[in-house]
């Protein structure tokens, strides 16, 4: 009777019951740690690798190495002197030279003015301690026992610096104001060049949902034909057109493209479809019935403008501004075309590798490109739950009524933008197939002899395109099965957050960060899997990695609007999970995946970031070899090798749609 | 069937010889079972028996644990203490997989890419079966659920009734011994639940097979259950067949929740006799001592009109207050269609609204109407009483 009142305790003894584990449930515990573990390998472990690299400095540690000489008959020893005793002696080696990077080496001889190889005289050398190493020829020798040779093997001998850990190289970095102004620079473009952006896209993206101008898919097809660029093609149509035989140069009142001027105008390019489908998304969510309750209040157009629009579409603007801000400030491409001597962040990770092969400052300039990186992508986060929660509520679709004076000055604003991209794209087509822009315009195929040239010829192209498809199909299997582990896989939630923050993590990481950091994890001998670098695999792994992310919200997305109770069905029915994935899951989310391998495709084509520090002789890209070909001068050449990127990347598309279109019919007649 | 070869190798008769008990135990014991959240206790020391063959509802407000106790059973999510045994077999911790039921959702999950016949075979195929002997059991579980014509067609061509059944279909499909409900009705359209009400006990009775349906809504519970398990905060509260809950509900939360309550502060006077407000009324008070605060309870449909009387309005202090005849004054009257709802004030009663619900007969053989004084009778045996803390 009193059931409720004297309500029973938790029980204290016995634990907390357990599952016993299916066999499902073993199997995807295994999936889920095959795939997490790709994910520690292509990233976690190589950023890890490449953080501690820029805390790590190198020095010789000269109080470190001990000698002793013989005399001619090479049994009599001398007494036992320091390299840093017979240094302060003879000042060989100056204090600033003691300062090197991990592949520093410094010869033995430097000690002993009196060397000659031919002597019979013998030396012996020892550390002082346990870490202090040395090479003798190509044998890593360490440790405090004496060590002889003769004259001929010590001309051999060389000393290893010492890795210590700290900030010096940040000092280092912050000291040289070179480096330090690209923090500024990069900074100021990327705002800039957010401002326009966002501006121009809120206009298209107005026009598009607010009013009733004439061929709004055509625009919206034009507006996203920068995605199917390298960022590099933007950059080469701007030599063309306003470079030093540009034809609007005088446009520029003096400027010089190279610079500034080109960097916005560019990123302005090659940002503008991301930012507008953004915005696009939020303008076309509005609820009519705001609209409906403005107007019967009589509100004005420009008050209805500022109190319902903007505000309605604040998340999407807001999330197009981070979006934009990463996409400029994490761009390598352009900046390296029309840049000049405008240092920017990105350029200068590839000069202090590539340029002077100095890692360890790389691996600095990383660092401090990451933060800017990091923090719009946690601010995105969080705007776009906001963004989420807007949607669910249920609004009525808006649809503009035709306002003559609105709609013309939409169509023309689309009109203009559109030029812009056409334009570019087209300047660029123009140079690929005439002889000299702008003074002998007679049409030629000389620039597509790729093969007569530096950057890979060809060959680049179609290890592109292997590159694009491999990377398209692996990545679709990886990332949905990963999604579906993180949606679906029931239990393990730990492992499961782990998985869904290392898979949201990618989209933080800039490119040229990632490829510097499989540098140092892949290019080490110590790496088992060391193998794989300078291959094919490694260039595939790096773009998956770095195009991750917004494949797996493409792909989390899509499993989300499945039932949750599908896999409770199939085990009341004692169905193995995977019958239920590859009859249901699959199937149902096809649309999903093959969206996902589109965008993997597209992307693995026009990428250069990662891949620029990856590549070897015989994996040559098409993207690096437009960037190549325009460093080597050859910019009509760079131009046309764009252009194929382009039209594969147009055509790739149309199979997508195609095969899409082709699929939907056949597998998904339930819909 | 299936499950009782995989099960019990040996003949019954043997079985039942061994362990005498075997024949009378129950199919489903749940003993000591919890379920606990980070800070929140979903089940409270939850036991329960169920019979082989038996129709049970967990019935009970939303939220009070009912989904949280059906997927405890089917293993889709782990009790943290307690037992639970189906046929004999110890099931606590084993993998959804390895127990032997049939579940139906709320939103049905069918496989949307599937057709109705590939949803219903989904769980024959893999069994070791021949493609006729899928397509033979397949066409009956079609014919079964009444269906048959749409066999080729994709869940989202159906109706919500519909679904519901093919769903229906393709749980029962792997012959389970036992079959789980939740809230299956509860998306349809009024007419069609009715309808469906009736299909699912025919068919539960025609296979036999032991289901637990989770529901909110007693009307429902009450119409199809063998037996309610009536549930509220993670406890139960009763169980119980339909009119036992009904007529003599364990808790005062029980009667509130099947059925409605007329409630009043009441006081036990003496063996059999009870107050409310000023008066006194004749009432079963077994469990009670005198002196004990009470809350009395009576549904209006257990309330006698017996029409005006000539004396009522001087009448307070007639010795009729022990056949617990007050007289009261018609304060509103709803027409419902079956019957009458009334609200009447009493001054025996200290002037509190009781609500009685009239036949219509009633109301027109006794003129009822809106201002009028009538007297009623709350019978004796109707009259239940809880314990109530002072
Ligand atoms: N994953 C969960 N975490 C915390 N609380 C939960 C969770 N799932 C259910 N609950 C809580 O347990 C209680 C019982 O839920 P449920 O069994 O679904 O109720 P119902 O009787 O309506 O089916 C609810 O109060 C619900 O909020
Ligand atoms: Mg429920």
């Amino acid at each position: 009777m009193n059931m409720v009142l004297e309500a029973p305790h938790l029980p204290l003894i016995g634990k907390r019951l357990r599952q016993e584990a299916s066999r499902d449930d073993r199997i995807k515990l295994g999936f889920m740690a095959v795939i997490g573990f790709y994910l520690i390998i292509a990233l976690g472990a190589p950023l890890f690798v490449m953080l501690s690299k820029s805390f790590s400095t190198y020095r010789f540690d000269l109080a470190a190495f001990e000698f002793q000489v013989s005399d001619e008959t090479g049994a009599n020893w001398g007494p036992v002197v320091s390299a840093e005793a017979l240094n302060r002696e003879l000042g060989a080696v100056a204090d600033g030279e003691l300062s090197t990077n991990s592949d520093g080496r410094l010869a033995a001889t430097k000690f002993f003015p009196e060397f000659s190889f031919r002597s019979p005289v013998h030396y012996r050398i020892r550390g002082t301690t346990n870490e202090a190493a040395f090479l003798a020829g190509s044998t890593l020798e360490k440790g405090t026992e004496w060590r002889d040779y003769d004259s001929s093997e010590f001309r051999r001998v060389v000393l290893r610096p010492e890795r210590s850990l700290g900030v010096a190289n940040f000092v280092t970095y912050f000291s040289t104001p070179a480096l330090a102004q690209s923090i500024r620079n990069s900074v100021l473009m990327a705002a800039i060049s957010t401002v326009f952006t966002v501006a121009i896209a809120f206009a298209l993206a107005f026009g598009l949902t607010r009013s009733c101008m004439p061929l709004k898919g055509l625009f919206r097809g034009i507006l996203t034909i920068p995605i199917l660029v390298p960022s590099l093609l933007p950059g080469i149509a701007l030599v063309y057109l306003f470079g030093t035989q540009g034809v609007f140069k005088d446009w520029l009142l003096g400027y010089s493209i190279y610079g500034p001027i080109g960097i916005v105008i560019g990123s302005i390019f090659f940002t503008l479809p991301h930012a507008f489908l953004i915005i696009l998304t939020a303008l076309s969510v509005a609820d009519a019935r705001h609209y409906e309750a403005a107007a019967s209040l009589k509100a004005s157009k420009w008050r209805t403008f500022k109190t319902v629009t903007v505000p309605g579409a604040r998340f999407g603007l807001v999330s197009a501004a981070f979006v934009v801000f990463t996409l400029v400030i994490t761009d390598f491409g352009l900046p390296k075309v029309i840049g000049g001597q405008y240092g920017m962040l990105a350029v200068d990770i590839y000069k202090q590798v590539i340029g002077q092969q100095n890692f360890e400052m790389g691996a600095v300039v990383s660092v401090i490109l990451l933060v800017p990186a990091i923090l719009a992508f946690a601010v995105d986060r969080r705007m776009q739950k906001r963004q989420v929660a807007l949607l669910s509520a249920r609004a009525v679709p808006y649809a503009p009524k035709p306002n003559a004076r609105t709609d013309a000055l939409c169509f023309s604003f689309a009109c203009l933008v559109s030029l812009f991209i056409l334009g570019m794209i087209a300047m660029c087509q123009i140079a690929a197939v005439v002889k000299f822009w702008p003074y002998d315009l007679s049409l030629t195929t000389k620039n597509f002899a790729f093969d007569l040239m530096d950057g890979g010829g060809w060959a680049a192209y179609g290890n592109s395109i292997r590159l694009a498809m491999l990377t398209a199909l692996f990545g679709s299997i990886i990332v949905f099965a990963g999604a579906y582990m993180v949606e679906k896989a029931d239990g393990f939630r730990v492992g499961r957050g782990i998985f869904h923050f290392l898979a949201m993590m990618p989209m933080a990481v800039p490119g040229m960060v990632l490829g510097l950091a499989y540098i140092f994890f892949f290019n080490n001998p110590a790496n088992p899997l060391n193998a794989i670098y300078g291959t094919m695999t490694i260039l595939v792994v790096s773009t998956v990695t770095h195009f991750y992310t917004v494949a797996h919200l493409t792909a989390l997305t899509a499993l989300k609007q499945m039932d949750p109770e599908f896999e409770s069905v199939a085990a009341s029915l004692k169905q193995p999970f995977h019958r239920l994935f590859f009859r249901v899951t699959v199937p149902v989310c096809l649309p999903a995946i093959l969206n996902i391998a589109i965008y993997l495709f597209v992307n693995a084509m026009t990428t250069v970031s990662a891949v620029v520090f990856l590549y070897s002789t015989d994996t040559k890209l098409a993207s690096v070899a437009v960037l190549n070909m325009d460093d080597a001068g050859d910019i009509a050449p760079a131009a046309a090798m764009g252009i194929m990127i382009f039209y594969t990347n147009v055509a790739a598309k149309l199979i997508h749609a195609l095969i899409a279109r082709g699929l939907l019919k056949r597998t998904q007649a339930w819909r | 069937m299936r499950h009782a070869m995989s099960i019990e190798p040996t003949p019954t008769g043997s079985l039942a010889a061994d362990q005498p008990m075997a024949a009378t135990a129950p199919y489903l014991e749940i003993t000591g079972l919890w379920k606990s959240y980070a800070d929140f206790v979903a089940l409270r020391d939850i036991s329960l028996s169920i019979d082989k063959g038996e129709f049970i509802c967990f019935l009970g407000p939303s939220g009070c644990g009912k989904t949280t106790l059906l997927r405890a059973i089917a293993g889709l999510d782990l009790q943290s203490h307690g037992k639970i045994e189906q046929a004999g077999r110890n099931i606590s911790t084993l993998p959804a997989s390895r127990r032997d039921y049939g579940i139906v959702f709320q939103s049905y999950a069918l496989f949307p890419n599937l057709t109705i016949e590939q949803n219903i075979a989904f769980g024959l195929e893999n069994a070791g079966r021949s493609k006729t002997e899928i397509a033979a059991r397949v066409a009956e579980l079609l014919d079964t659920v009444g269906l048959a014509a749409q066999s080729k067609k994709y869940p989202a061509q159906l109706s919500g009734g519909q679904q519901q059944r093919i769903a229906l279909a393709r749980a029962i499909a792997i012959s389970p011994g036992l079959l789980l409900l939740d809230e299956p009705l509860s998306a349809l359209d009024a007419k069609v639940r009715v309808h469906l009400r009736h299909e699912i006990k025919a068919l539960q009775r025609k296979l036999g097979v032991t289901t637990i349906m989770v529901t909110h809504d007693q009307e429902e519970a009450l119409a199809m259950a063998d037996r309610i398990v009536v549930m509220n905060h993670g406890v139960i509260e009763q169980v119980g067949s339909p009119t036992e809950i009904y007529r003599h509900p364990a808790t005062l939360f029980v009667a509130d929740f099947i059925g409605e309550t007329n409630q009043f502060p009441a006081r036990v006077l003496a063996d059999g006799e009870i107050g409310i407000g000023h008066s006194a009324f004749r009432c079963a008070t077994e469990d009670f001592s005198a002196g004990q605060a009470a809350t009395a309870v009576v549904r209006p449909v257990d309330i006698i009109p017996h029409g005006a009387d000539a004396h009522a309005v001087n009448a307070v202090d007639r010795p009729a207050t022990l056949q617990n005849l007050i007289d009261a004054e018609v304060r509103e009257m709803e027409f419902l269609g079956m019957f009458w709802r009334t609200r009447l004030t009493a001054p025996r009663l200290g002037d509190r609204t009781l609500v009685a619900d009239f036949s219509v007969n009633a109301v027109r053989r006794l003129s009822i109407q809106t201002g009028g004084v009538i007297q009623v009778e709350i019978p004796r045996e109707r009259l239940l009483l809880f314990p109530r803390s002072a």
